[in-house]
């Protein structure tokens, strides 16, 4: 067995609005927020990066748990942005918390690797103990790279998220998870060498519009659980018209759904984690009913995760 | 009703407007559908000519124009 035991977070503190955006750009601010729903992102100062994120949030998520650095037995860190081929940022993060020696393993995948990681944490718990899954991202220095993509690089922002998973105490366990990919997709959504982030909007949505919700559906029918018991859906930042449709699908309201895009764009593999540390700081009781986590990126990769509250 | 004018149909109900463009101009270039539009268009289409459309085949390419739309159903009869 595998528990949801702590989320933790750090966002940098430079905040970029769609006024400095659209003129950075040259889109109007108020369709940035029309066709996103994002009002503003944070930007990672010159002199932090993919580890130094990854490890406030990380330090964040041990201190909710209670727990220190030395409770760790795995480290698993996800990220599309990292400044490195190789090696990726997990040594560096393992480092910086002071663990050397703790296994710390890459995954670079971009969106859907924190939900990845954390469905390999639940399964890799039971043998390696804490499992501490990071994403951290610097969207921002990919999408400025020339020639800018301006419809892309309205969309995103910079920012890191982490979650603890034991194998011995949580809030909710998890329960089971359902990943998937597809690499007949893998050039409508990808970071070439040197280049800006690509992104085929078009096809990433039609595709997502009908993977996310497949995959969730399928989840909680396995699991003999209908969707409007659900306490709450937590999914990757990507659009808020997105998650929109992905409740209309489900025929859950939009409110289930939890969304602060609005504040920080689409941080990639970070807003997993971003969005369910919020809604665990607003919800610090025990949930009432089902979670269920869910994301779709590059790759393409997604799936949902699905977690039952400890009564 | 033919094909072309069953698919205008359906697109102009998404739209709630009247198409005017012509069967081999972008939908959305012209900006007819966006992305949403266009996932909305592809379960209308599935319903309306009874087909199933899989993954695989879901690239704006083979719905960006009503001759294209065309196409493709008639692949899929």
């Amino acid at each position: 067995m595998a528990f949801l035991r702590s989320f933790g977070a750090y966002l940098p503190s430079r905040i970029v609005d769609n006024q400095e955006m659209a003129a950075a750009t040259g889109t109007d601010a108020d369709y940035i927020l029309r066709a996103s729903g994002i009002e503003q992102r944070r930007f990672a100062g010159a002199e932090e990066s993919v580890a130094s994120l990854a490890i406030r949030a990380a330090k964040d998520c041990l201190e909710n748990a209670g727990l220190g650095t030395h409770d760790v037995g795995l480290l698993l860190v996800s990220s599309g942005s990292a400044e490195h081929r190789f090696p990726g940022p997990a040594s560096a993060i393992g480092a910086g918390l002071g663990i050397n020696g703790v296994p710390a393993i890459d995954l670079p995948l971009a969106s859907a690797g924190s939900l990845f990681g954390m469905a390999l944490a639940a399964h890799l718990a039971p043998g390696y103990g804490n499992v501490l899954v990071v994403a951290s991202e610097i969207m921002s220095r990919v999408v400025a790279r020339q020639p800018a993509h301006r419809d892309t690089a309205i969309l995103f922002g910079d920012g890191a998220g982490a979650c603890l998973v034991s194998p011995e105490a949580g809030f909710a366990e998890i329960r089971d998870s359902l990943l998937a990919s597809d690499g007949d997709f893998a050039a409508a959504l990808r970071l070439d060498l040197d280049a800006p982030l690509y992104m085929d909007g078009r096809t990433v949505i039609l595709q997502a519009a009908r993977k996310i919700p497949r995959a969730i559906i399928e989840l909680l029918e396995r699991n003999r659980i209908p969707p409007a018991s659900v306490e709450a859906f937590l999914m990757h930042q990507a659009n808020r018209n997105l998650i929109v449709r992905v409740a209309q699908s489900l025929a859950v309201a939009e409110d289930r759904f939890f969304c602060n895009i609005q504040r920080y764009g689409n941080t990639s593999s970070a807003s997993l984690l971003i969005a369910a540390g919020e809604w665990r700081q607003q919800h610090p009781s025990p949930p009432a009913g089902p979670l269920v986590f869910a994301a779709f990126g590059a790759g393409l990769h997604w799936g949902a995760l699905l977690a039952i509250p400890l009564i | 009703m033919n094909k072309q004018a069953r698919i205008i149909k359906i697109i102009e109900k998404l739209t709630g407007k009247p198409l005017s463009i012509g069967p081999e101009e972008s939908l959305f270039e012209s900006g007819v559908l966006d992305s949403f539009a266009l996932t909305d268009m592809v379960g209308a289409l599935e319903k309306e000519f009874s087909i199933s459309i899989p993954d695989s085949d879901l690239t704006p390419r083979k719905f960006d124009s009503i001759a294209r739309i065309e196409s493709y159903i008639e692949s899929r009869a």
